[in-house]
């Protein structure tokens, strides 16, 4: 009897759910876009790239590799991809560390909670695009609040062009990027710290452990995972920035802060080197896709 | 005792003074929608206007018509939004029933997710160009719907993962064809899943730029590419920038805060699970 009702269940479950077209007529439309249009540009980038199209020329005959070789060699795009990395490397730790403090803040009780958390969230939540006007309007020279805050401890007023004085436009690019994702890691580390076992740190901290030693311990390990999704989801974010650099600076003074994406931008749409864009896109596609690949493998397999 | 009280009040201390270095530049700017012009470049700086001013507002519903960049946005957020999620669903449900494609499939959609707008867009924008579909809600909407599904894919793949498929056996018993199951049960079963997973990408199309500021250019120009229209060669124009951010953060403001409690598995990518 029980072997027949399992064999019962056993050909239910293949008939119920193993129909070839309906799980592809299910998936097709999806594909079908994504494919649309994430692979035709790709494509598209490697053809123009061993072609010479620029906005003198429309040649469409085979050109070589000559645009990768100028793109080796081309050090506007090397410093480009410096000052990417330089916000990257910047930005980041000081999100997680910011996040991680505030997130441990948060834990236990506190009165006002939520309505904390809901402000503290909201620069997550508004466009890039006016976090950056809201920084240069905070950095404005003459009628900016930071200007006249400042000037009010010292004796001298302050005349620094936030914005144009190589010194000072990095923290200002860097303090906007923090402003508005320290609280995007806070929220996530907030819900991972909230889920540890509490026995556990109890325990810990009556077998003598110290604050960091139990935080070092047992709440970093069991946070791990999570903290690993969001500092890649951050990091991917950061080394395609564009939007505040594009609000803050577009790039300035001179090439000072002009990043990857934004120097793309440039040869793109200001000076139309299709082939050279279409050699810099493939080859930064192909840079991430390894580095994507090969992170998210590892979230897969812990999944 | 003494020491416990110091750690609160530090505690507390810290946590007012994140609170006020978020809320200032946020009240500032702001500010500058209800500020006189006078006011808006004043040196010193004025904190609290004189006098509450909706002249900005009106301008922007006045000759300038600036305000229907805001439904522009609409528009595109809405329709991305519901497209994206009923491919997406459907995809996510046959990878998680079917195992379609298996690992490699899922890493692979998720990779296009990681590619970056500024790499993408200018491919795209010869092609439309070329079509001439530029500047049109069908050509930005697709790209929108295309940038958003893998994300659509990976959230939803992990509610549906949580559904037990008991469930759908029986209403397969009971009679109902495969549609009424992912209608009958499956919908119903992962509406939290559904709920974050709208609202994320509702507010990451709102909130796009790059996309946006190459593939519109007049008649379907979205409100983050608006604001950056204020910033003439020789000033900018904070009042209509001030205006403009008020009424392009409400919506996304007012959707987070609706759906709040479904959003934390959201912004981690599934990676806590409530």
């Amino acid at each position: 009897m029980v072997s027949t009702s399992i064999a019962i269940n056993r050909t239910n479950r293949s008939l119920l759910f193993s129909d070839r077209s309906f799980r592809y007529w299910l998936i097709a439309p999806a594909v079908l876009i994504i494919l649309l249009v994430g692979l035709f540009p790709i494509i598209y980038s490697l053809v123009v790239s061993v072609q010479n199209i620029t906005m003198m020329d429309q040649d469409y005959s085979w050109y070589g590799f000559i645009w990768y070789e100028d793109l080796w060699i081309d050090e506007r795009f090397w410093e480009s991809l410096w000052h990417t990395g330089l916000i990257t490397i910047i930005a980041l730790p000081a999100e997680l560390i910011l996040g991680l403090l505030l997130a441990r803040m948060f834990l236990g009780e506190m009165k006002g909670k939520p309505i904390f958390i809901a402000i503290l969230v909201t620069p997550a939540v508004i466009c890039p695009v006016v976090v950056g006007a809201m920084w240069r309007l905070m950095f404005d020279t003459r009628y900016g609040p930071i200007t006249h805050i400042l000037s009010l401890f010292t004796d001298k007023p302050i005349e620094i062009t936030w914005v144009v004085d190589p010194s000072w436009v990095y923290p200002v690019i860097l303090i906007a990027e923090i402003w508005q994702w320290f609280p995007f890691m806070f929220l996530i580390l907030l819900a991972a710290l909230s889920n540890v076992n509490t026995d556990l740190t109890d325990a810990a901290a009556i077998d003598g452990a110290g604050f960091w030693a139990t935080f070092f311990r047992i709440s970093l390990p069991a946070i791990w995972p999570v903290m690993f999704i969001a500092i890649l989801i951050r990091a991917l974010d950061l080394v395609r920035i564009f939007d505040i650099v594009f609000v803050i600076t577009k790039g300035g003074p001179g090439t000072l802060t002009e990043t990857t994406p934004l120097y793309m931008y440039i040869t793109g749409f200001h000076q139309f080197e299709t082939s050279y864009t279409g050699a810099m896109v493939f080859s930064i596609i192909v840079l991430l896709s390894i580095i994507v690949v090969l992170a998210l493998q590892r979230v897969e397999i812990s999944r | 005792m003494n020491r416990n009280v110091a750690i609160q009040a530090a505690r507390y201390l810290g946590v007012l003074l994140c609170v006020a270095i978020v809320a200032f530049p946020i009240y500032w700017l702001f500010l500058m929608a209800f500020k006189s012009a006078e006011e808006v470049y004043a040196v010193p700086p004025v904190y609290f206007p004189a006098e509450i001013q909706f002249g900005s507002f009106k301008a922007l519903f006045g000759a300038s018509e600036d305000a229907k960049t805001l439904a522009n946005s609409m528009i595109i957020a809405t329709f991305t939004t519901i497209i994206a999620m009923v491919l997406g669903t459907m995809c996510a449900y046959s990878m998680v029933r079917f195992k379609t494609g298996g690992n490699h499939f899922a890493i692979w959609i998720m990779s296009q997710r990681m590619l970056p707008p500024i790499a993408i867009v200018f491919p795209l924008f010869l092609a439309f160009a070329f079509m001439e579909i530029l500047d049109t809600f069908p050509s930005i909407i697709i790209v929108y719907v295309a940038f958003n599904l893998p994300f659509v894919i990976w959230m939803m793949r992990g509610y549906i993962e949580d559904i037990p498929i008991s469930l759908e056996e029986s209403a397969r018993i009971d009679g109902c064809n495969r549609w009424q199951v992912l209608h009958k049960v499956v919908l119903p079963m992962s509406r939290a899943g559904i709920f974050a997973t709208a609202v994320f990408t509702f507010v990451f199309t709102w909130n796009e730029f790059v996309f946006a500021l190459v593939l519109t250019n007049k008649d379907i120009v979205t409100y983050p590419v608006q604001v950056t229209g204020y910033f003439a060669a020789q000033q900018t124009y904070w009042n209509s920038v001030g205006a403009m951010s008020i009424l392009g953060t409400i919506p996304v403001f007012l959707a987070v805060v609706f759906f709040q409690r479904y959003l934390v598995r959201g912004i981690s990518m599934g990676a806590i699970k409530e």
